[in-house]
């Protein structure tokens, strides 16, 4: 908690705001409803929910700002006493970038391509600063290294295009600080960026907050990040807020069946169970239900929640929450912990998977290059992988952009040949390293899920018609056969029959991954690859999937590589972990122990970034968060960033294998570890 | 739960009438299938309908205003004029109309073919196809005409051969950006036969591109049939067609403009209408049109 | 990078001479039986083969003639009597008339229409301009030039309707005569240009860095000339590259309506008088501007847009 004096004054207020748009019948839709709160000055306040909430639509409204199509049906939204949708275009320019400022969510998409960088930020203070032309370019440097950028001047004579995404980002808040800010809109700003990156992002805007006293409007889904940074939370549901409060409160104990919920399907580090899934998908805007907006997801909803709408209500203890429920009283009885324990399974010895020296290569000779006799040469993408996998183990891939995890997945599965080393089946034998090559029993051995629904489903195949493919396939089934057993496999994934006429439109992200989960199963595979299929969906969503995991992997004793960023879910989820950095394997080991001590020093970087939903809990951040292109020639692959750098041995030779008990191995030069 | 749209999956007959209501919702494409509609009515009645047969000539009557008797008046032959223009699409909807799906055809396998197969074999047929492209059309098409003759059996083939071309880089570009989407690699790892992906995954998504293309190439290859029979080199006459019409009239234009305007009118009714149906049923279908110039 | 391009524009020129050799070389006859016609057969048709050249192997006879080309002898017509350089120099010039003359009023216009009709959409002007580029686009071209000798030359007087300037008068007499022609091609030309810089206008306001504009408090018309319009622009640089080169097809039309002596009307003669010399060295210069004009485009875009001239960083 920051010690700042947070003052009366409302920087920010908005007052029982409603916007909507118009449907194709002449209806209004409502997106947001009934939108009352306040932002005092130099306060820091989350909005949090997830999509369809409204969250988005409610940060761009505090600036006046509407997407086309949608319209303010009641209420007001005030800055500084100013009522901004009722100023005129050249009042709100000057406000806008200048006193309040957004950083948006995507900035690569954001800053416009054809202007160098310093001539963007350039803009915001001749815009909104007084200072005089000549000051300019001076003051610009000041703003980037305020971002803790390096190398400020040069920077800011490059296009956005050259930056990294972490780099952008800092880009954007600088641009926003130009105007000298009030108050702070920041809409997902670090959402898509890698672990550490985020970790350092989040403690430049805290810091950021406190020496300069700006008001922040943090908006997200994601509950670590708003705990790191946020006094007051306020969760949005359906276009309504259902809990505000202080973030202590709504973190640790949430007043709202919804917030309960959503905390519980959140994959914490130290959990000792699987995160409990949220049934059921949010209400499509225009819900036009009578009663709680959430009633048809609610495992304490009574007759009441159905009829009739529950009303904002300050609790009656001192410092509590603001709740949108009936029942508050009984919002205990949702647990916030899963009931699946994670448990450490003895496995046979039997072999799922052998991976041996793997080494994989994107670099293509083309047919010029030939010509101009200029042979490949770059590194490996991925370089020295083996590993090997048991029946019914779940070993879990983790790394960074540019680890090459999903790299080694496709490899696994045919589509990219190594370079060097071989891929081994089950039964001992070589797997050809292109799918093409592989016999039917391989290829149905071996299924791959892929991480974005939207693109792993053929938009023209029903649910039925994109299920049949594996079963005609590997099984040759037709007609009442297929049908019978299609419905089957939906019913595992809990989906029913229903759903066999559906086109992949007609689907949420999270029943889309089903399918695909179903399409895979269909193959009765001892083994499935799973490249960052949670990654894309709604937080709540991701906790079904993994339960869905966990049930098929116990009734069919199947076994999994399981590829993520995320460390948490990883931790849940798997029996072994093996760590990637640059396509080089640092650390492989049982679950506890890779997360335990000892550890790689990269596995230290990447746990102590990892955030919490608590907001007394802080990351540690130990080295920087510069983005590699690719892996140094020789020597240790971490060698660039590592805190604990032992001198030049790290550079030029490669880190010997140091084994641990029970299989734990790390590589590295260090000596105690 | 809350509510999910529609259950079952339309078959092929189901969605082409949705495809079609849709285009009629818009007025652009109301307007141009109407067009389009008409004129193929009249392409098909027009022989019944017409009050004179196209080569009566009649030389009271060269060169008349419009009169009781005909009309639209008549040409520079004493034929009459409503007479020549009704009939005047007929020979270039058929000859167009077989040429196109030909086109299509036969440009979009190739296309679909080589977007398949990339390396060399790919780079190397690009560059011809794009050496190729870079002669004016109207010089390949008059060289294969004075040499064969410009007969319905020169013509088909040849507009066919042509216009598919450039659908061979719209088939390969569609190809590369269905092949790269995860699902084709889903169906790779699977283990499908090359032909099963082709005919699963690509070709049902590779499809409504090249149908629009198709209505496109339509009414260029029409702009280009009528262009050639303006220049001579198309239809021979007596047959009546619409650009040779113009190029028969434009001398007489002083003393009786409706022989160039009522061709004018039809002709470009006809391709307008082919176009806004094409853009219309690009919008139904979804599909992003670059613009292009024609070839 | 740009040797790379200067490369394959130099292969697709090469491509093309082969293209065009063979086509003609596939052809029923030679250049003797099309201009001997009845008479071609026995010693006089041995005769002009060996006068032509024409018994010698194809690849002799290619490279020989592709060498002469580069060093800007195109060869000697059917009839054997004029140097075709001569004839094509004057001709080509009149067609680049036409041509500078189109581009010049026709691009700025197009530009100027384009972003109005976007920034303004779906109101009058944008409907106006829009359904005017429509007609003007998908009639052909025939068509919009008899109309517009009807509407501006038979009705109205004000220019005449045809050319009767001779092929090689110097380029002042060719006015007015010209002024309808160059009208037309105009006409096309902007239409097309229009329709695609309108769409790119279009898209680039719904970005999300035009938004950001927006929210940074930038005034509008900043937002449109420093943010919207030189991303809005880039794509135009090759349809209007793949305009021009149309031209060169469409000018054919133009030519033979208005009776212009230029490159189009000359290429259509030698093709009805199967003087296959005259129209292999057309096709082979018609050929050749388009490339030049391709490769142009496509270094202006690579010097006008800032991702292709620097290297992307992996997103971290």
């Amino acid at each position: 908690m920051r010690q700042i004096d947070i003052k009366t004054r409302n920087v920010i207020a908005i007052d029982g705001l409603s916007i909507g748009f118009r449907s194709r019948s002449g209806a209004m839709v409502p997106v947001l409803r009934n939108i009352s709160l306040s932002v005092r000055e130099g306060e820091s306040i989350g909005l949090v929910g997830e999509s369809g909430s409204g969250k988005s639509t409610l940060a761009l409204a505090m600036m006046g700002y509407l997407k086309t199509g949608l319209m303010v049906m009641e209420g007001s939204a005030s800055f500084d006493d100013i009522e901004m949708f009722t100023q005129t275009r050249g009042s709100l320019e000057t406000i806008r970038g200048g006193r309040l400022a957004l950083i948006p969510q995507n900035s690569g998409q954001s800053l416009t391509p054809t202007l160098r960088i310093g001539a963007q930020i350039a803009e915001a203070l001749r815009l909104h600063s007084s200072l005089p032309k000549e000051a300019h370019d001076a003051r610009v440097t000041e703003l980037l290294s305020q971002v803790r950028l390096p190398d400020p001047v040069s920077i800011s004579r490059r296009y956005p295009h050259e930056l990294s995404g972490g780099q952008q980002q800092r880009v954007a808040i600088a641009m926003a600080l130009a105007g000298e800010p009030e108050a702070l809109l920041l809409d997902e700003p670090t959402t898509g960026l890698d672990v550490t990156t985020q970790a350092h992002i989040l403690e430049l805007l805290r810091d950021l907050a406190r020496d300069t006293g700006m008001a922040m409007v943090y908006v997200s889904h994601d509950l670590g990040a708003i705990a790191r940074v946020c006094d007051r939370v306020i969760v949005m549901y359906a276009g309504e807020v259902v809990l505000e409060g202080s973030a202590h409160k709504v973190l640790r104990e949430p007043g709202h069946p919804y917030a309960r919920g959503l905390l519980a399907s959140i994959p914490k580090l130290k959990d000792t169970h699987l995160p409990r899934a949220l049934d059921g998908r949010p209400p499509a805007p225009g819900y036009a239900g009578t009663g709680c907006s959430f009633v048809d997801r609610c495992t304490i909803a009574s007759d009441q929640c159905r009829d009739v709408h529950p009303d904002l209500i300050q609790g009656t203890d001192p410092g509590s929450a603001k709740s949108r429920c009936h029942h508050v009283n009984q919002v205990d009885r949702i647990p916030l912990v899963g009931q699946r324990a994670v448990r450490q399974r003895d496995l046979p010895a039997a072999t799922s998977l052998e991976l041996d020296d793997l080494a994989i290569s994107y670099a293509r000779v083309t047919f010029l290059d030939k010509l101009a006799r200029r042979e490949s040469q770059a590194t490996a993408t991925v370089d020295g992988i083996t590993i090997t996998l048991r029946k019914g183990e779940t070993l879990g891939l983790v790394g960074e952009s540019g680890s090459g995890k999903s790299t080694i997945l496709k490899s696994v599965a045919g589509l990219l040949p190594p370079v060097r080393g071989t891929v081994g089946a089950a039964d001992e034998s070589a797997l050809p390293p292109r799918v093409e090559d592989r016999n039917a029993s391989q290829l149905r051995q071996i299924q791959m899920i892929f991480q974005n629904p939207d693109e792993s489903l053929n938009p023209r195949q029903t649910v039925a018609q994109i299920l049949a493919q594996p079963l005609k396939l590997y099984f040759g089934l037709s007609g009442q056969e297929l049908n019978a057993r299609s419905t089957q496999l939906l019913e595992q994934v809990r989906l029913g029959g229903h759903y066999l006429d559906r086109l992949p439109s007609q689907l949420s992200g999270g029943e889309k991954q089903r399918v695909a989960v179903a399409r895979a199963f269909a193959a009765q595979p001892d083994l499935v690859l799973c490249d960052e299929i949670t990654s894309a969906l709604d937080v709540s969503v991701q906790a079904a999937v993994l339960e869905l995991l966990d049930d098929l992997r116990r009734e069919n004793n199947t076994s999994y590589v399981f590829v993520s960023h995320d460390l948490a879910v990883v931790r849940v989820l798997s029996d072994r972990v093996a760590v990637l950095y640059q396509g080089r394997l640092c650390e492989i080991g049982r679950t506890k122990d890779v997360y335990g001590d000892p550890s790689h020093p990269y596995t230290k970087v990447l746990l102590g970034a990892v955030l919490e939903p608590d907001p007394d809990f802080a990351p540690t951040l130990v080295t920087n968060d510069a983005v590699e292109l690719s892996p140094p020639r020789t020597g240790c692959p971490f060698q660039r960033r590592c805190p604990k750098r032992t001198g030049d041995i790290c550079d030029s030779v490669a880190p010997p294998r140091r084994d641990f008990a029970d299989g734990h191995t790390i590589w590295c030069h260090l000596e105690n570890l | 739960m809350a509510e999910t749209t529609s259950l079952v999956r339309p078959g092929p007959i189901a969605r082409f009438g949705t495809v079609i209501s849709d285009i009629m919702a818009r007025p652009s494409g109301a307007i141009g299938l109407t067009l389009v509609f008409g004129h193929l009515m009249l392409a098909l009645f027009g022989p019944f309908i017409v009050p004179y047969d196209y080569t009566e000539m009649d030389a009271n009557f060269m060169l008349s205003k419009p009169s009781a008797a005909h009309w639209l008046g008549a040409d520079h032959l004493g034929r009459d004029t409503l007479s020549r223009t009704l009939l005047g699409g007929r020979e270039a909807i058929l000859v167009t109309g077989i040429a196109t799906p030909l086109a299509v055809i036969w440009g979009g396998l190739v296309g679909i073919f080589f977007g398949l197969v990339s390396g060399r074999l790919d780079e190397i047929l690009m560059r011809v196809v794009d050496a190729f492209l870079s002669l004016p059309w109207i010089l390949k098409m008059l060289v294969l005409i004075v040499t064969f003759g410009s007969g319905t059996e020169v013509l088909i083939p040849t507009l066919a051969f042509f216009y598919g071309i450039p659908v061979i880089r719209i088939a390969r570009a569609a190809t590369h950006d269905v092949v790269a989407r995860d699902f084709v690699q889903a169906a790779r790892a699977r283990g499908h036969s090359r032909a099963t992906i082709i005919q699963r995954e690509l070709l049902p998504n590779v499809r409504d591109a090249l149908l629009v293309e198709g209505a496109m190439r339509w009414s260029w290859m029409l702009l280009a049939f009528s262009s050639l029979s303006f220049l001579g080199f198309g239809v021979s006459p007596p047959t009546p067609d619409w650009g040779l019409m113009i190029a028969d009239a434009r001398g007489f234009m002083s003393f009786s403009p409706m022989g160039v305007l009522a061709p004018m009118v039809c002709l470009s009714s006809l391709i307008i209408g082919i176009n806004l149906t094409a853009d219309a049923l690009a919008k139904a279908l979804g599909i992003d049109r670059a613009q292009k110039a024609p070839v | 990078m740009l040797l790379r391009r200067l490369g394959l524009g130099a292969i697709t020129v090469w491509l093309v001479s082969v293209i065009i050799f063979a086509g003609v070389e596939m052809l029923p006859g030679d250049a003797c039986t099309a201009f001997l016609e009845r008479e071609a057969k026995g010693k006089l048709l041995e005769n002009c083969r060996e006068d032509l050249g024409l018994n010698r192997s194809a690849l002799t006879r290619y490279v020989d003639w592709a060498g002469s080309a580069l060093q800007g002898d195109l060869g000697v017509s059917a009839n054997g009597q004029k140097q075709i350089s001569e004839m094509v120099g004057y001709r080509l010039r009149n067609t680049l008339l036409l041509a500078f003359g189109a581009m010049v009023v026709g691009i700025p216009l197009a530009l100027f229409l384009g972003v109005v009709a976007a920034l303004w959409r779906d109101r009058p002007v944008d409907i106006f301009v829009s359904t005017s580029a429509i007609f003007a686009m998908t009639i052909p071209e025939f068509v919009s030039a008899t109309l517009l000798i009807l509407v501006f030359s038979v009705w109205l007087g004000w220019v005449p309707g045809i050319v009767l300037t001779s092929a090689n008068a110097p380029l002042v007499e060719f006015f007015p005569e010209v002024m309808l022609p160059i009208g037309v091609l105009t006409l096309v030309m902007t239409a097309h240009i229009l329709r695609t810089v309108r769409s790119s206008v279009i898209e680039t306001l719904a970005s999300d860095y035009a938004q950001m504009a927006t929210l940074k408090g930038v005034p509008y018309w900043q937002i449109v000339f420093r943010h919207i319009l030189p991303n809005a622009l880039l794509p135009t640089i090759n349809v209007v590259a793949l305009t021009i080169a149309w031209l060169l097809g469409g000018v054919v039309v133009i030519e033979t309506v208005f009776n212009y002596p230029g490159l189009g009307r000359m290429m259509i003669d030698s093709i009805s008088d199967r003087d296959l010399p005259v129209t292999q060295a057309i096709a082979l210069i018609i050929a050749s501007v388009y490339v030049i004009v391709n490769l142009a485009a496509d270094i202006m875009t690579m010097l006008a847009n800032p991702r292709l001239r620097t290297v992307h960083l992996r997103q971290g």
